[in-house]
């Protein structure tokens, strides 16, 4: 199973593994990883799954769409890696991503 | 080693089971619930459950194994027959459970109808995973849906069914759609957008009965008319599950009285979800919420004071609703505004209405707007320039930076 590091704000690490095709968001939920609430459950209503991803494994990833987008625009600590943890596919592609989570959910 | 005990098997029960053990708790954790599943997703169920776009392990809260792994004990389709506070115990018929802290979480259930040919087969209700099952191995032999109560509910079963090719009636008691929860302007649009796609909607129309053909139901009687259908939903409103909390003389009043940490009148008992009647410091009144947000949002806050934590629940409440391709994000209570704004095109598909009150952006209800539903969680409370807001060319960031 491929593996993902979460990184939450204040640097404690969580290294777990996901079943392929899960989200990253419920990759986090099922191991009990602090800072995701992932309210809507994944529907992208919500933006409580807001995390960071920075290169390589940014480029590595498809694009937001234009909801994601939309959803992440408006958030007070939108950075350029900004994206969903609900809309993005645990592959073997990805294996070892490393997801940084912020501080606060809005 | 201590117990907690968690009475409920729905989103509000399991998220607090989770963040018991995410908060260090290692003891004892029951979680009690009368479904025949592990906790699991229930906004789905009227939308892409039901459509048969997400199966049952895409609802699922977190997958069975999680409980398993974190040694939290499912009892389902089991039912809690009494709370003996006196002795810290739940009672399942002659078994009983002690626990040291219990968090009743038993939500909310469908307010049936109780009219001549009610129990007739082919009247279904939604609330559960069964309920959908059921719901949908109906539909794929029905032609025709009639729907009764045109609340959030019905609305996306009815677009759900329209989509799928049945014939679909909705029936409204009420001179529109929605007239309980929005604003006449977002009554008249999702009218006009269900009658766009040839569902029929009935307003001033209430159901009298139901009629039928060897124990099956055939049609809705309204007044004079009759509406023939396959099958029937109604979808009228839910009542808090609080029987279990009134019967052990806890304080309730529309659902279990709790304060801001979610603690009942109890002092071992808290109470989350659906079900409570709790202080909102924000809108500086009490509310009982249908709402998975509160439902989760309250689980973690029983959770981290269950454990001796001092936390408040204090959150703008917010809502969605997925009809055809059309995402509704709500973000507080139209009625609590005097004044609404609209930003963008209704005709569009794509706008926001602003509700404002002394200037100050008290709700939103965006249509396939997620932006204008981001921007009204910040601007909650803050004074906007309306004219500025009506102006789908005013960048919202801009509004944000100058609201006060």
């Amino acid at each position: 199973m491929p593996t993902v590091k979460f990184i939450e704000h204040n640097g404690t690490e969580h290294v777990v593994e996901g079943n392929e095709g899960d989200s990253l968001m419920i990759v986090a939920t099922s191991n009990l990883v602090p800072g995701i609430d992932a309210d809507c459950g994944g529907e992208c209503s919500c933006a409580t799954c807001h995390v960071t991803i920075d290169d390589p494994w940014q480029s590595k990833l498809a694009p937001a769409s234009a909801t994601e987008e939309s959803m992440l625009d408006l958030n007070p600590d939108r950075e350029t890696t900004s994206r969903l943890a609900c809309q993005i596919p645990l592959t073997s592609d990805i294996d070892g991503i490393v997801v940084n989570l912020p501080e606060f959910q809005y | 080693m201590t117990t907690i005990v968690i009475v409920g098997g729905g989103q509000a029960a399991g998220q607090a089971a989770a963040s018991l053990r995410q908060e260090g708790y290692e003891d004892r954790i029951v979680l009690i619930g009368d479904e025949a599943v592990p906790p699991y997703q229930r906004p789905p169920l009227s939308k892409q459950y039901l459509s048969g776009e997400h199966d049952v392990d895409k609802i699922m809260l977190r997958p069975e194994k999680f409980y398993l792994d974190r040694e939290i004990e499912l009892r389902l389709n089991t039912t809690v027959t009494s709370i003996k506070r006196q002795e810290n115990l739940v009672k399942i018929g002659e078994e009983s459970i002690s626990y040291d802290k219990l968090l009743i979480a038993t939500g909310s259930r469908p307010r049936k109808l109780s009219l001549p040919g009610s129990d007739l087969q082919g009247i279904y209700y939604l609330r559960t995973k069964a309920d959908v099952d059921d719901i949908r191995s109906a539909m794929s032999d029905a032609r025709s849906l009639c729907i009764v109560g045109g609340g959030y509910i019905g609305l996306e079963v009815a677009a759900v069914a329209k989509s799928a090719g049945l014939e679909v009636h909705v029936l409204e008691m009420e001179s529109r759609i929605l007239q309980r929860v929005t604003t006449e302007a977002m009554s008249a649009f999702y009218h006009q957008l269900h009658t766009d796609r040839g569902v029929h909607i009935h307003t001033n129309t209430a159901c009298s009965g139901f009629v039928g053909e060897g124990g099956r139901v055939t049609g809705v009687q309204c007044q004079t008319e009759v509406i023939n259908a396959d099958m029937v939903i109604v979808g009228i409103g839910i009542i808090p599950n609080t029987e279990l909390a009134e019967a052990a003389g806890l304080t309730t009043d529309n659902g279990i009285v709790v304060d801001d940490h979610c603690q009942t009148s109890d002092p071992d008992i808290y109470a989350a979800g659906d079900c409570t009647n709790h202080p909102n410091p924000i809108l500086g009144r009490r509310l009982r919420l249908e709402s998975v947000p509160n439902a989760m949002d309250q689980a973690r806050t029983a959770a981290s004071n269950m454990l001796g934590g001092d936390k408040s629940y204090a959150a703008v409440p917010w809502f969605w609703s997925d009809q055809y391709e059309l995402k509704l994000q709500m973000v507080g209570f139209s009625s609590d505004g005097s004044e609404a704004v609209c930003r963008g095109e209704p005709t569009s598909l794509q706008f926001a209405q602003f509700y404002l009150h002394d200037g100050a952006v008290v709700a939103v209800d965006a249509v396939n707007s997620p932006k204008e539903f981001m921007v009204a969680k910040q601007l909650y409370g803050k004074k906007v320039n309306p004219s500025e807001l009506a102006d789908p060319t005013t960048d919202l960031k801009a509004i944000l930076a100058s609201a006060g």
